[in-house]
């Protein structure tokens, strides 16, 4: 499907799903901060814990979403890993970020129909959605059932190394999506990326 | 005047005790009311039809002689404190109406006693919502059973046990309409209900004490005794939930646990110990070991500053990327 030189590269339920992850995780972020702060700028303490567990929930069933969407549709392909010559393809990238894209060179792995996400996408989104969110979304649920959670280890708590290692991952979900976001604005045009997000062209 | 009657009383009291020394055993005195006074049943010769009867002993005058041991008084006979008319079997009727010494009858004023401050427990108590509700009848033994009682909150190493020592007091009666109507002849209010707005209940329950919420913290007491109406309560999350916790001035104050966490005091150090003790250098002069992960208490300012640097070094480097493609397009 090509109209222009523009691919019909995100489906519509893939963007529902990314939009309402990009909602949630951003919702998540903004009260885990203020939680683990304890500030009160935008949510009460109180507020703060319900918002974070509601929207922990929603994420958890968008999650169940797209796993099932990569598992039933093409999708999932984008997602499928390939070590040989990964440092090589991986290097090429960061090389082209780095300098190649101020010198007027063309990126080395240009978005086509087979080939959604460069190479420096595509495993960083790995590490992101089958690392790092499942790893949020179990210790999240953990510590919202904190009776499953194993009284101590070796005198520490296990609430407490359970709640430090999610805010950990959540931590790094974070600079993940600083990262992202800006990475996005390198297009076309600075906004042409989140543009395709919403309808689902890429241009 | 009262205070006279009180002295007589203690000394009327410390005649009867031989040395106390804290032995694993009940006071060998003490065997006779241990007899029918720890079993579910007990057997008596019966003068009159000159048999031997085995009867059911009152459930609730089953005494637990291990907890007896244990505990602060351990020492003591049953008739140090009991009449010793005791010591005949069908007890005398008129025993019933003995008027049985309060804690502050022999601990008042007491310097011997000193650092636990019971003229201003006392003080504190008298001030508290269940006095001033619940009259003369709310005494201390309704909380602390004169049987069993130990300092916790002093005497042991790990927190847990202290909330659940603390927290079975109030829910002994709060938790239960049979000691509950012991005091009042109202409808006893459900716990789960009136805590309904709490998160993770049962969890708070179990990891701090009620009266850290029931009570104002007081510098200068060990535990503040005056527990203040449901309105005054506090429902603010961030008291606790902070870095200046109030949890650290009073369920995380303890000598006892500082000292353990510190290694101090114990010269023989379990395996756990030496584990824990390596996640010190994570929690600076914190106590890691024997305390929750309270959310918003941040216990590891070292995780903190390693949060801000990544965040620091990532939004810089943002930066200069989007500068250098401004200057270069
Ligand atoms: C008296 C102190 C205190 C108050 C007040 C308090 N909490 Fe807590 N809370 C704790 C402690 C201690 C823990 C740690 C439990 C653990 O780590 O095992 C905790 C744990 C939690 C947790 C984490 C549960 C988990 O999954 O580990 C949540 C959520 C929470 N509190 C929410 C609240 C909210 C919301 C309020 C106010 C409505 C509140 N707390 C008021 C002391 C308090
Ligand atoms: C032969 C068994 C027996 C022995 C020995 C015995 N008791 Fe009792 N005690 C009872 C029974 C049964 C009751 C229940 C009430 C009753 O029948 O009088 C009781 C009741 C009591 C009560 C509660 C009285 C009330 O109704 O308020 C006290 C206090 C008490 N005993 C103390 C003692 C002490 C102290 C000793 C030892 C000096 C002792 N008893 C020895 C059987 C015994
Ligand atoms: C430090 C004082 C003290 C000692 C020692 C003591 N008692 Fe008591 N005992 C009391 C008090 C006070 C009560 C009344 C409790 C109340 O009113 O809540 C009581 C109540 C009782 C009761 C009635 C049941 C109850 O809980 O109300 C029995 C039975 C009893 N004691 C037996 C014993 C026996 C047996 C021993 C010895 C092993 C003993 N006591 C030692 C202070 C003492
Ligand atoms: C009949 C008098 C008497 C009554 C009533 C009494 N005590 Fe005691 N208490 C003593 C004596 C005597 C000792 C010392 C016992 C010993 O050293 O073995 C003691 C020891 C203690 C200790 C331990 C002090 C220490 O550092 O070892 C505490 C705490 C204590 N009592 C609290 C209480 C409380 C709380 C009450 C009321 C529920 C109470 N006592 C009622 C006489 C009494
Ligand atoms: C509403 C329940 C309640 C009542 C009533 C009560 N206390 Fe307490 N008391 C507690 C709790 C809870 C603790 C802390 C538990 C522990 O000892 O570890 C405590 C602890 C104590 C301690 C030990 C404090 C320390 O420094 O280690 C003493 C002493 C004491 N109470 C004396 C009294 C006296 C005396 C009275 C009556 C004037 C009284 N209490 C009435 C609940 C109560
Ligand atoms: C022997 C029973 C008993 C024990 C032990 C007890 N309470 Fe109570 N408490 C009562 C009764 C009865 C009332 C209800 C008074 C009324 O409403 O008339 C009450 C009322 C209260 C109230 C509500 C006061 C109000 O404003 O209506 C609070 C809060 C409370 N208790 C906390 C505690 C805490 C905390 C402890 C433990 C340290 C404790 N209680 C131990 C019997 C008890
Ligand atoms: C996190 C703080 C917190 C903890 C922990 C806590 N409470 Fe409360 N409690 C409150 C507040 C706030 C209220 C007032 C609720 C209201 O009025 O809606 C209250 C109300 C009550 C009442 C009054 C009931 C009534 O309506 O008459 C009782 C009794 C009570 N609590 C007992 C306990 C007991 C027992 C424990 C320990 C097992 C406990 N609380 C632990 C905060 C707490």
């Amino acid at each position: 499907m090509s109209a222009e030189g523009k691919l019909y590269l995100y489906p519509l339920w893939l963007r529902i799903w990314h939009g309402m992850n990009a909602l949630c995780i951003i919702i998540l972020i903004v009260t885990g901060l203020s939680m683990h702060y304890s500030t009160s700028i935008l949510f009460k303490f109180e507020s703060a814990v319900a918002v974070h567990n509601i929207s922990g929930v929603v994420l958890t069933i968008f999650y169940v979403l797209f796993l099932a969407g990569n598992l039933v549709t093409e999708n999932g392909k984008f997602y499928q890993i390939k070590t040989k010559g990964l440092k090589n393809r991986m290097q090429q990238q960061i090389k082209y970020y780095v300098s190649g894209m101020f010198k007027g060179e063309t990126s080395p792995y240009p978005v086509t129909a087979t080939r959604k996400f460069n190479p420096l996408q595509k495993y960083s989104y790995i590490g992101v959605m089958y690392i790092f969110v499942p790893l949020v979304i179990i210790t999240g649920f953990a510590l919202l059932f904190p009776e499953t959670i194993i009284e101590d280890v070796y005198q520490v708590s296990g609430v407490m190394l359970t709640a430090i290692f999610h805010s950990i991952v959540g931590f790094f979900i974070m600079i993940f999506l600083f990262v992202h976001l800006y990475v996005a604005s390198i297009g076309k045009s600075p906004v042409s990326n989140y543009k395709s997000m919403v309808t689902g062209w890429h241009s | 005047m009262l205070s006279s009657i009180r002295a007589i009383l203690l000394l009327f009291v410390f005649s009867f005790l031989v040395v106390p020394v804290k032995s694993q055993m009940v006071a060998e005195e003490n065997k006779l009311c241990i007899e029918c006074h720890t079993s579910q049943s007990f057997t008596i010769h019966n003068d009159w039809t000159g048999m031997d009867e085995t009867r059911l002993m009152n459930p609730f005058y089953i005494l637990d002689t291990v907890r007896f041991v244990d505990g602060v008084h351990g020492a003591f006979q049953c008739i140090d404190c009991h009449s010793y008319e005791y010591e005949t079997y069908p007890h005398n009727g008129e025993l019933k109406l003995e008027p049985l010494m309060t804690c502050i009858d022999c601990h008042g004023g007491d310097d011997t006693y000193a650092s636990y401050q019971f003229d201003r427990v006392e003080e504190e108590f008298e001030k508290s919502i269940h006095r001033e509700l619940l009259g003369d009848q709310f005494t201390c033994s309704k909380c602390h059973d004169q049987h069993y009682y130990t300092p916790t909150a002093r005497t042991s190493s790990s927190v847990k046990e202290i909330v659940e020592y603390s927290n079975n007091m109030c829910l002994s009666c709060h938790d239960n309409m049979i000691k509950y109507q012991l005091v009042s002849d109202k409808e006893k209010p459900q716990l789960v209900q009136i805590h309904d707005w709490l998160p993770n209940q049962e969890l708070h329950f179990n990891r701090v004490r009620c009266i850290e919420c029931h009570t104002v913290v007081q510098d200068s007491l060990m535990v503040s005794h005056n527990i203040l109406p449901k309105e005054k309560a506090t429902k603010n999350c961030v008291e606790c939930h902070s870095s200046n916790s109030m949890l650290q001035a009073s369920l995380y104050k303890y000598q006892n646990l500082r000292l353990r966490s510190g290694n101090a005091e114990n010269d023989s150090v379990s395996s756990g110990e030496v584990y824990s003790g390596s996640f010190q250098f994570l929690s600076m002069n914190n106590i890691f070991s024997n305390q929750y992960y309270v959310i918003g208490a941040s216990r590891i300012p070292l995780l903190n500053t390693i949060f801000v640097l990544i965040f620091v070094f990532t939004v810089a480097g943002i930066v200069t990327h989007a500068i250098f493609r401004f200057l270069k397009k």
